[in-house]
């Protein structure tokens, strides 16, 4: 059967209910189905990481996994964890510091470096560098990006402190 | 770049796994993670007619610790094997390796399971299985079957897996105390392919290795236990002593050619590693250099 | 200097109350980047919309003997499928020539190849559908009968007479040849104590943006008029030609920019595939939409940097430089590019060899050949990685040979910071340059002494860092000799129109464009500082030919040196415009009154006298209770164009501090430094953010990059994991400083950044490699830099 199967799963917490042909990877599936645009497509071979996507709160590559595989699953992309300002300090600190030039890359970094700061409380540049290693970014040259996540993370820890 | 269409089968268990791929054969191909499937699907370097997704039979993710073996199930996520206190405390060259597989968000999808089943040379997990005397699980229609490490993989992306089989879990023997263990890998950047790598797991006695084991990988179609680690066995380790294990390593080896690196410096790279291996399992510093890799 | 009146001078803009010139402000237009709500062209959706995928040739030379596309045509979903032949019913071919670059010769490119495909990956026919997916089941099963033919894919043999000539109407491979002699030279090299030859080898690349190309094409038959969404750099360069080649007016073919995920050059060319989106638009009467997967991008987006340099260096013992000398070659692709040509790289060469240094005898030659490979054209800093490779390489092999620091062989040979205006051996005219402060100050930053110091005591325990240099200039916004001249309608001059809104907001239309360097802000920040209001009421309206002013767009550094000027100046009449009006509205005269923090204050005592929003009421709503005979404008437009200085030069000097580990060939990056003088800043942050990442573009190009062919033409590493490219994990930090020398070309005195950090970064990389494995003996001119080399030159393998 290569018709189109029926998923039910939620995306930045609504129920969305879809027929989806099962070639469909989960990134099309959000760009074309949901019009959420904000995941972006890059290489479709893992990569380059600015498709990058949290489901059940984890990050993954969205062009590496299938629409069907997301049913039942709770995908958050980063429309939904900016409307819900999870990422807001994030998000200044990428303003304040011109961590983003064409904005390309900036959702997935965005995924990536919330799911870092969500597991070290205060990383390293070495280990921000390297849980970013996976992202690709070639307008900044990465250090303002690097930068930005230091900030937020010295100000989250100030935070809870 | 879009894949092939395809059908798709959500196994309901393992049982039905087993079926549809008996009922389909090499028209079929099984998703487990999707981290090395999909990649190729994309670029429609293969157009399977139908997948099978076994992504959801929970049963077979798990790490359980069972006296002297632990058993880790096939879907058991690079992730998971990587944040395991189990794996950390009984088996941490599995940890270290785990850490060197491509990015956080390619750790939380690609299994165990499938990563064996790939059998990449490069890649890390079939050359800790090596070194580690593991077991691999797989079972087909007409029963289970445990493959040692040493016959599961036999060629680049070839195993002695029936492609009316299943890989359901890897066993390995929990760590002894008194093992010590080194993971190191080449590449151009994190998370790359290695160029070079090796897994190896030693047991000391006064400086003197009583047991060696030496899983090199991306040196030649499958991961390697050299032979050249006997070499070190029971002797005093001298860097002449490396020498000759150095010496023995590059005979041994038929590293491939590729963008990255000749065959020669595949070769090279491996007896550095050797030295650093033995540098460090020993803890003497200066025998980094050591053995004609200089 | 005071008036007659004894009243103070108007304060220059930079010195204004609340200017934003030299304020790192952050870029107004980044909210809807960050919430993921950006709109890139591959965002697009369109009613009716067919999406294009190209039937590539698989085989870098072949005849095209048949295409038989039944079986796609009935395949579900698609729309059309459409040959070279039937779509050059549409669309005229053209050919990339400039009459200014003397013997340049080209075959004309159809956008999709008729008898012969010339690369692998050249697009011969076209599949619509109503997806992506389902345009590529089709194209499957579009059978094309191929002749394959001899490919051309050694650039050092595509002029002997047994390789065959690619367009034998050409009569050879040669595509362009540049030949420069000062005169003299073979006497200047005679005069030398040494000389020191090597050959310089660069490993061709290409610029990987992480947006692939995208283009919507829309062509509506009622209106006749075609609307085209694509990111790039010069709308109206492509409005001209999509335009010329359909056989529509101008007025006909509107572009519109929108949200560009990185260009760096990549996105300012022609490309045959999005030519052939336009005309099937056309064809077809309804929107096309084609999106290059990373794999096209690969085979298909311009190459560059593809070059085997010759190079020599005289120097005396006393460190003088007495000649420099190359031979250069490069191998592009099967057509010069359209229109900025493909010689032009090669160009560049020849003309900034020995740039920086005082240096007058000098000798170049440069051909430029076909070959079987994907076309090849400007990418980021155009050039300049070249011959600043070859330049800093040649003075670090003769400060080696003469046994002289390299920073002192510099200081000895760089043009004096006082001896301008000059000009280069190559006729080059530099205004004003600052070598020497920038050398300094870059040392300083580094902290070179100690630097050395630490090599040399970890050089005693084996392991070896290196430290390397390279001064460099930079062209930045140049004039129309640049393409005007050879008969490119590209246009050199930008414009700017600015009005006051009825709330007393400012609305700026600019003809440059945005690709995430900051031109938005940069416009917003020169407007709000030059009127007198706030940056957050300044709105930027950019990227749509039927809006904005006639401009050039942004490209080669010119953003901000040309575009900010018309900004300045449109700016500043529509604030002479406003004091006129506020002066017959309260009696006074405008040069009593300034413009001051949204509404119209005393010069004298900077009382507010009223705000610019009433101001506004009362011009739009209120004329009638103005005095009688005032018409107010309260809008302005004014273009800028260079005319003094063909270019406006920067220069800078680079840094670079790593480590080789000798066992493995391996190379780490340990730190980088940069000092540019790239004149007025703006936007610090953004100029410096700017050079980072064109750093990084350098460095990939010095450690990772390269599209490796094989003899048979095809591209064997046209994906992600196999061409690699700059991660977070192996980049240093990089610290930039700056040295300011305005162009008093303009008021606003700005020079362009946007290419400075690619141009030395590789050069430095190299020196620095260099001079780590000094105690080997070994040189290494080949990037990239990989292990292999570093282990093959270290004779280790």
């Amino acid at each position: 059967m290569t018709t189109a199967m029926a998923i039910s799963l939620q995306v930045n917490g609504e129920r969305i209910d879809a027929q989806v042909p099962p070639r469909l990877n989960l990134a099309d599936f959000l760009r074309e189905h949901l019009h959420l645009t904000g995941t972006h497509v890059g290489c479709e071979h893992g990569v380059c990481g600015a498709c990058t996507v949290r489901v059940n709160g984890e990050i993954v590559r969205a062009c590496l996994m299938l629409a069907v595989q997301a049913d039942a699953a709770s995908v958050e992309t980063i429309e939904g964890l900016s409307d819900s300002g999870e990422i807001s300090d994030l998000q200044t600190a990428f303003s304040d510091r011109n961590a983003l030039q064409c904005g390309y890359c900036t959702p997935g970094m965005f995924m990536t470096a919330q799911d870092l700061l969500k597991q070290e409380a205060e990383p390293t540049r070495e280990r921000i560098r390297e849980h970013l290693s996976g992202n690709y970014c070639r307008c900044t040259g990465y250090q303002a990006i690097i930068d930005a996540v230091e900030a937020t993370a010295r100000l989250r820890g100030k935070r809870t402190a | 770049m879009k894949a092939s269409a395809f059908a798709y089968a959500r196994a309901t268990s393992i049982d039905n796994a087993l079926e549809l791929l008996a009922a389909n054969g090499d028209r079929a191909k099984v998703l487990s993670g999707g981290q090395s499937l999909m990649p190729a699907m994309n670029l429609r370097l293969i157009s399977p007619e139908l997948i099978v997704d076994i992504s959801g039979l929970v049963q077979l993710r798990g790490i359980v610790v069972h006296g002297t073996m632990i058993r880790i199930g096939a879907l058991t996520r690079h992730v998971d094997i990587l944040k395991s206190h189990e794996i950390a405390a009984h088996a941490p060259l599995l940890r270290d390796a785990v850490a060197h597989v491509a990015h956080p968000a390619i750790r939380n999808r690609g299994t165990i399971g499938g990563n064996l089943a790939h059998a990449d040379p490069a890649s890390e997990l079939p050359a800790c299985l090596l070194v580690l005397g593991g077991t691999i699980l797989v079972r087909g229609l007409s029963g289970e079957r445990r493959i040692a490490a040493a016959e599961f993989f036999r060629g680049i992306f070839q195993t002695a897996l029936a492609p009316t089989e299943l890989v359901i879990g890897v066993e390995i023997p929990v760590m002894r105390k008194t093992s010590a263990h080194f993971f190191n890998e080449f590449t151009r950047r994190h998370g790359d392919y290695a160029i070079v790598g090796l897994a190896a797991q030693a047991e000391v006695e006064k400086g003197v290795f009583t047991d060696f084991r030496l899983g090199f990988f991306a040196v030649g179609d499958r991961p390697i236990l050299a032979r050249a680690a006997g070499i070190l066995l029971s002797r005093a380790v001298t860097p002449s002593l490396i020498s000759e294990a150095s010496d023995a390593l590059g005979v041994e080896i038929e590293p491939q050619e590729d963008q990255q690196a000749s065959a020669a410096m595949r070769r090279h790279l491996a007896k550095v590693l050797l030295a650093r291996a033995v540098a460090a399992l020993l803890g003497r510093p200066e025998l980094r250099h050591a053995g004609g890799a200089v | 200097m005071t008036g007659i009146s004894g009243k103070p001078e108007p304060l220059s803009m930079l010195d204004r109350p609340n200017s934003y010139i030299g304020k790192s402000v952050p870029r107004p237009n980044l909210a809807r980047l960050m919430q993921g709500r950006g709109l890139y062209v591959s965002d697009i959706q369109l009613p009716r919309m067919g999406h294009v995928v190209f039937v590539r040739s698989p085989y870098a030379h072949a005849k095209i003997l048949s295409i038989d596309a039944g079986e796609a045509r009935v395949r579900p979903g698609v729309i059309a499928v459409v040959t070279g032949r039937e779509l050059s019913a549409v669309i005229t071919p053209w050919v990339g020539v400039l009459s200014h670059l003397k013997g340049l010769k080209s075959a004309p490119q159809h956008a999709m190849a008729i008898d012969r495909a010339c690369w692998q990956g050249e697009a011969v026919a076209a599949v619509v559908a109503t997806s992506r997916a389902l345009a590529e089941d089709a194209a499957e099963a579009v059978l094309v009968e191929y002749e394959e033919l001899a490919a051309v894919t050694d650039m050092r043999a595509a002029l002997d007479p047994s390789t065959p000539v690619i367009h034998p109407l050409l009569g050879d491979n040669l595509a362009f040849e540049r030949i420069h002699d000062t005169g003299q030279v073979d006497q200047a090299f005679a005069d030398a104590d040494e000389v020191v030859e090597a050959n310089f080898v660069f490993g061709r690349h290409t610029g990987v943006t992480l947006e692939p190309r995208a283009v919507v094409a829309d062509w509506n038959v009622a209106e006749a008029r075609l609307t085209i969404y694509q990111g790039t750099q010069a709308p109206h360069m492509v409005q001209n030609i999509a335009a010329l080649h359909l056989g529509l007016n101008e007025q006909q073919v509107r572009i519109v920019c929108k949200d560009v995920g990185g260009s760096f050059g990549i996105k300012v060319h022609i490309y045959a595939d999005e030519m052939a989106t336009y005309a099937l638009s056309k064809l077809l009467r309804r929107p096309i939409k084609f999106v290059a997967d990373r794999v096209e991008s690969f085979n298909t987006d311009i190459h560059a940097r593809d070059h085997r340099c010759k190079g020599r260096i005289g120097v005396k013992r006393d460190g003088t430089v007495t000649a420099f000398e190359i031979d250069d070659l490069t191998g592009i692709g099967p057509y010069s590019m359209y229109p900025r040509t493909s010689a032009i790289e090669a160009n560049q060469v020849v003309n900034l060899v020995g740039g920086p240094y005082v240096t007058k005898s000098y000798r170049a030659r440069a051909r430029v050949v076909f070959q079987n490979k994907n076309v090849m054209c400007q990418y980021r800093a155009v050039g300049h990685p070249i011959a600043c490779s070859v330049t800093e390489g040649l003075i670090d092999l003769a400060a080696t040979r003469i046994g002289k620091d390299p920073v002192e062989i510099r200081r000895h040979n760089l043009i004096p910071d006082d001896a301008y205006p000059c000009g280069s051996p190559t006729g080059l005219k530099f205004e004003r340059l600052s070598h020497h402060a920038s050398l300094e100050k870059l040392l300083a930053m580094m902290d070179y002494k100690g630097l050395r110091a630490e090599q040399a005591a970890l050089r005693e325990r084996q392991v070896h860092r290196g430290i390397g240099i390279a001064s460099f200039i930079e062209v930045t916004n140049p004039s129309a000799a640049f393409y005007g001249v050879g008969g490119a309608k590209i246009s050199s001059q930008d414009g700017v129109a600015v009005r006051l809104d009825a709330q007393g907001s400012v609305i700026c239309q600019t003809s440059i464009t945005e690709q995430g360097q900051g031109s938005e802000s940069v416009t917003a920040q020169i407007v709000a500082s030059a009127l007198g209001v706030s940056m957050e009421r300044v709105r930027v309206i950019l990227g749509d030919t039927d809006v904005t002013p006639y401009g050039g767009g942004t490209w080669a550094s010119r953003g901000a040196g040309i575009g900010g000027e018309a900004a300045l100046q449109a700016t500043k009449s529509l604030r002479k415009n406003i004091l006129d009006v506020a002066a017959a509205i309260l009696q006074s005269s405008p040069d009593e009154l300034d413009i001051v923090d949204n509404g119209i204050v005393n010069m004298a005592d900077g009382v507010l006298r009223i705000e610019l929003k009433a101001l506004a009421r009362v011009v739009y709503f209120r004329p009638d209770t103005l005095p009688p005979g005032i018409q107010p404008e309260l809008m302005a437009t004014r273009h800028f164009v260079p005319r003094e200085y063909p270019f406006a030069f920067t220069n800078g000097v680079q840094a670079s501090w790593l480590e080789v580990d000798t066992e493995t060939g391996f190379i780490k990056l340990l730190k980088h430094w940069v000092v540019e003088d790239c004149g007025t800043i703006i936007n610090p942050q953004l100029v410096d953010e700017q050079i980072r990442g064109g750093v990084v573009q350098g460095l990939g190009a010095a450690l990772f990059e390269k599209c490796i062919y094989d003899e048979r033409g095809q591209l064997t590493n046209a994906n992600m994991a196999d061409y690699l490219v700059p991660m977070s994990g192996e980049m240093p930090d990089i610290d930039v400083g700056h040295v300011v020398s305005p162009t008093l070309e303009s008021e606003l005195g700005a020079k362009g950044a946007g290419e400075a950090g690619t141009a030395g970064a590789a050069a430095a990389v190299a020196n620095a490699v260099n001079d780590a494995l000094r105690p080997f003996g070994t040189v290494v001119t080949e990037i990239p830099l990989t292990p292999q080399v570093i282990l093959t030159a270290l004779r280790r393998i």
